[in-house]
């Protein structure tokens, strides 16, 4: 919070709209504008304004980075280990590099081991080759010889987990790159191929149990997702005497400029990054990663572009993945439902890489004065785990949210009605009453009840995300002589639809349309923005985008003020005009008093300021909200007792996040979110070959997701939730879509045929084993 | 991560004519031809047997968006490749290069079929039509209209590919239902979810259409 010398009192909205909306008061720093009302107060704020990108998507204009051709451009491939464990002796490159069109070969080494490079899992970069076509580079890479020295590996968790595993890595190295949730907190013990525990407790959770008028139990288990972004990781390096431009498919512009400098020793003002078109990240371009990294390198050697776009295979094995989890929770209950005592113990593997926990869903999501946590990393000899939508909670609402469920039937208490006793939430427990009548909850029957060979089952689970903002988050907003408006910012569009808002909130301030705005976004030349991933762009870029609008305005209104004989204070911007706010018949056109400035451009440039009433913590540039994020999903589902195909008939999705600022973009991102929810809960599986170590199904044809066929009926609600903590008080969607999704179809699941699925993916095989019509040693690994 | 650089490679850089006399000594063992001679003619001359082509660059005559273009393509090389590469049309997208989730989708002579399958060569005389082609006049196609309206595009990768399943169901189907649509776009991967937005906005072009 700021000091009262340079704020001033307001009140702002709050509350939840379907509940009824009041003022909360706040300190608001003196150059921030007034407190906005609430949405149907507004004209474009909060309103479905079409995408402003629109028609460059749907007719091909759209640039993505693999689309980027420079001239005399290079294109780079990257030779790949194929063992999983093995010790490099020797790189032999001298047909490759003899080879027509070859014009850069690249050695690499793992990072930790300069003497002997080790490569710890199948996929990992050995070489790389930059030549006159992806031909060329492809034939040159054949002609590598690489000479390995095998060693012992692992691919399974649990056996990974056995004291006579062989280790992933020996006392000498380290494991790189991170991957999701906690454990990531560095100097924890590591034991084997074992890291961990990272530690949380609360009050006395064996105190807690004895209380207990009942206590649950179960294992849940998940298994790898991967991002399978439909443009690839994508990088077109340009290394010049003046400076290096990065043209890149990214999550974090501004962010992989700070890589970038720091690796290659340059300013930042030397570096630029690029991304226009951003073919989805889900967390998987957040950072550098080694593709880029060498295609700098090689664009430094040659003096020229050069290009990496990763194919699928390349993707499937080494651009990230959702760690694999395992779970032991137990849960301890009064007759009430009221929780005395959580205990969660998890193994999770990013591969090679760290952060394979379960999230705090545990920790956080129900009130539970006694709670004791212990995660745990396992390595294996995989392709590095990192960030997926949703990291940690994802998996960890699997366990918990069908937890609750087996509570609620122990204590012979409805779901909902445990959950209204024991969520704290106001958010959720309004999001529970609407989802469950949009829903016809009432109408769900006992578990396993259906006749019939296909039977039907409800069930319902929660969301908790953090309400995530980056600090270090700037914009830009000019207007120019002749009445156009630009805004600026490095923030990219990743496919969230950014951009539109951005469009709506300077539009709504300046008393303009939508389309009188131009975004100029996705370039590090503009002032930095947030990075789009944990779900925090919006919380984070809207509120300095209103508030460089709103200064660049008062600039405007001097003039304006001239022209109409009135106080600056006096005047307000509507209808493309400005307006003398008492007397509406003096008004000047907003060209007109565009073309009044003495310069070309006026311009102000806004950052994002502190929540108002303070953030929850602040690490570096990244704080969390005061309130959470929430979300409540119902699914009903079909499940064939003779096929063992689960089928989700329906999906009503229930969410929050703040002011929601456009609700259309909204729905597409709550719908997207359910479906790679129900693609996770039902298919996703990366199978890694016990015997040789490698992904059998490194394509996008037998690692199965979600398509149009498989597409529920999706029914979205979205909550008008004020907290007045911002000059937009607007807040972050994308993931909590995602989290409740998968236990709420395992729930559904449940339901239908009275069996318990606590293993992702819920395959028709694991169906009729549960259902004991196939013996369980068919089951897929 | 450290790299050890292994420098430029000079001096052993061949020009891709120099290989491609190469490549058509070794395979006609006949006379030094120029790349763009490389073709049936001369191979099936030289040893009489069924006709072979390239392996260099083979020239092929294509009618894409109305204009005929002849190129000089490798016989390897898709029509998804051709396009992108030769042709600067990269509205067309790649994102499995197996079809298997049709991002590249593009017509022949209406039909959609997956780019990254069709090899450039096997085209022959059926016209190409591409997303760059929907709109006519800077007039979008319904479809194209209706995905704005309806926001079935998120990050729009997979959108060209989207829309020209659906404008080609539009053109054989003027009143889908939505299993209709669903059935069109069934070969069709997007990851941010947009399914339920683009069996919508289909439906609301059908209508529009009619109206």
């Amino acid at each position: 919070m700021t000091s009262s010398a340079t704020t001033r009192t307001e009140e702002l909205p709050s509350g939840i709209a379907s509940v009824g909306l009041g003022v909360v008061e706040r300190q608001v720093p003196l150059d921030e504008p007034p407190p906005l009302p609430p949405n149907k107060a507004l004209r474009l704020i909060g309103k479905s304004v079409p995408r402003q990108n629109g028609r460059a998507k749907v007719t091909g204009a759209t640039r993505f980075t693999v689309d980027v051709n420079l001239p005399g451009m290079l294109h780079g491939r990257i030779l790949r280990a194929n063992l999983p464990h093995a010790e490099v002796r020797g790189i032999d490159v001298s047909s490759a590099a003899s080879h027509p069109g070859v014009r850069a070969i690249l050695i690499v080494a793992q990072p930790d081991d300069p003497g002997t490079p080790v490569v710890r899992y199948i996929g990992a970069p050995v070489a790389a080759v930059a030549a006159d076509s992806v031909a060329a580079a492809e034939e040159a890479l054949r002609l590598i010889r690489v000479d390995y020295r095998p060693l012992p590996f692992v691919v399974d968790m649990d056996k990974a987990r056995q004291p006579t595993a062989s280790l992933v890595f020996d006392s000498t190295s380290k494991s790189t790159g991170n991957a999701s949730e906690t454990p990531l907190i560095g100097g924890l013990p590591v034991n084997g191929n074992v890291r961990g525990p990272a530690i949380e407790t609360r009050g006395d959770a064996t105190q807690g149990f004895t209380q207990a008028d009942v206590i649950v139990e179960a294992e849940y288990s998940t298994k790898v997702q991967t991002h399978c972004c439909m443009e690839p990781h994508a990088i077109v390096a340009d290394w010049r005497a003046d400076g290096l431009t990065v043209h890149m498919s990214t999550q974090f512009t501004a962010g992989i400029r700070r890589e970038l400098a720091e690796a290659f020793n340059l300013p930042l003002s030397r570096v630029r990054i690029v991304v226009d078109g951003m073919g989805g990240g889900f967390g998987s371009k957040t950072m550098l990663g080694n593709y880029a990294r060498l295609a700098v390198v090689l664009s430094r050697q040659v003096q020229t572009p050069v290009s990496i776009f990763l194919d699928r295979a390349e993707e499937q094995v080494d651009s990230g993945n959702r760690p694999a989890t395992w779970q032991h929770l137990r849960v301890g209950a009064r007759h009430d439902g009221s929780l005395t005592a959580i205990s969660l113990q998890s193994y999770g593997t990013a591969g090679i890489a760290m952060g394979a926990g379960v999230g705090n869903v545990a920790q956080a999501l129900y009130s539970c004065p006694n709670f004791e946590g212990a995660q745990y990393d396992v390595f294996t000899n995989g392709g590095p785990g990192c960030a997926m939508r949703g990291p940690g909670n994802t998996q960890g609402a699997f366990g918990l949210e069908q937890m609750i469920d087996e509570l609620a039937e122990r204590l012979a208490i409805d779901p909902l009605l445990l959950r209204d006793r024991i969520d704290p939430s106001p958010v959720r427990r309004e999001e529970r009453r609407l989802g469950a009548k949009r829903f016809g909850w009432h109408l769900r029957h006992a578990a396993g009840a259906d006749f019939g060979p296909v039977k039907r089952g409800f069930g319902m689970a929660q969301s908790l995300w953090g309400a995530n903002v980056q600090i270090n988050a700037a914009c830009e907003v000019r207007i120019m002589r002749d009445g156009s408006v630009e805004v600026l910012s490095s923030v990219q569009d990743i496919g969230t639809g950014i951009s539109t808002v951005l469009a709506q909130v300077v539009a709504e301030e300046l008393g303009l349309q939508p389309q009188d705005i131009t975004i100029r976004i996705g370039d590090t030349d503009f002032p930095a923005g947030p990075p789009s991933h944990g779900s925090r762009t919006t919380a984070s870029i809207t509120p300095p985008a209103r508030t460089a609008a709103w200064r660049v305005l008062r600039t405007l209104f001097r003039e304006a003020a001239l022209a109409l004989n009135a106080a600056p204070a006096d005047l307000i911007a509507r209808d493309g005009h400005i307006i003398v706010r008492d007397d509406p018949s003096r008004s000047l056109s907003f060209r007109a008093a565009a073309a009044r400035l003495r310069t070309d451009q006026i311009s102000a440039v806004a950052s994002r300021s502190d929540d108002y009433a303070g953030f929850r913590r602040v690490m570096g540039d990244a704080a969390v909200a005061q309130q959470d994020l929430g979300g409540v999903q119902f699914a009903k589902v079909s499940v064939d007792t003779e096929t063992g195909i689960i089928r989700v008939d329906r999906v009503v999705a229930v969410h929050d996040c703040g002011r929601p600022m456009n609700p259309l973009q909204i729905e597409s991102q709550i719908q997207g979110g359910v479906l790679m929810g129900l693609s996770y809960a039902l298919f996703e599986n990366r199978i890694l070959d016990q015997n040789t170590g490698g992904m059998v199904n490194r394509n996008l044809e037998a690692y199965k997701f979600a398509g149009p066929r498989e597409t529920p009926n999706i029914d979205v609600m979205i909550l008008e939730n004020y907290q007045g903590q911002s000059a937009t008080d607007a807040y972050g969607i994308a993931e909590p879509a995602n989290i409740a999704t998968a236990p709420a179809i395992a729930n559904a699941v449940y339901n239908a045929i009275g069996v318990r699925l606590r293993a992702l993916p819920m395959t028709p095989a694991v169906v009729l084993a549960a259902l004991g019509k196939v013996p369980a040693k068919r089951m897929m690994p | 991560m450290l790299i050890s650089d292994v420098g430029p490679i000079s001096g052993t850089r061949l020009s891709r004519r120099s290989l491609l006399r190469g490549s058509a000594l070794a395979t006609a063992g006949a006379t030094i031809v120029e790349a763009a001679s490389v073709f049936i003619g001369e191979v099936a001359e030289a040893d009489s047997g069924p006709p072979v082509m390239g392996p260099g660059l083979v020239p092929v005559t294509l009618e894409i968006n109305g204009v005929n273009w002849t190129l000089q393509v490798e016989p390897r090389m898709t029509l998804a490749e051709s396009l992108r590469g030769s042709l600067g049309l990269t509205g067309t997208k790649v994102a499995c290069n197996r079809g298997a989730c049709s991002a590249c989708t593009v017509w022949l002579d209406g039909i959609p079929v997956a780019s990254c399958m069709t090899l450039a060569i096997n085209v022959g005389a059926r016209k190409v039509t591409t997303i760059e082609a929907l709109a006519s006049n800077g007039t979008l196609h319904p479809v194209q209209e209706a995905f704005i309206a309806h926001d079935a595009v998120q990050c729009g990768f997979c959108t060209p590919g989207m829309v020209m399943s659906c404008a080609a169901l539009l053109e054989r189907m003027a009143d889908p239902s939505a299993d209709d649509v669903q059935k069109a776009i069934s070969g069709h991967l997007c990851r941010c979810g947009t399914y339920p937005h683009v069996i919508a906005a289909t439906l609301a072009a059908a209508k529009a259409r009619k109206a």
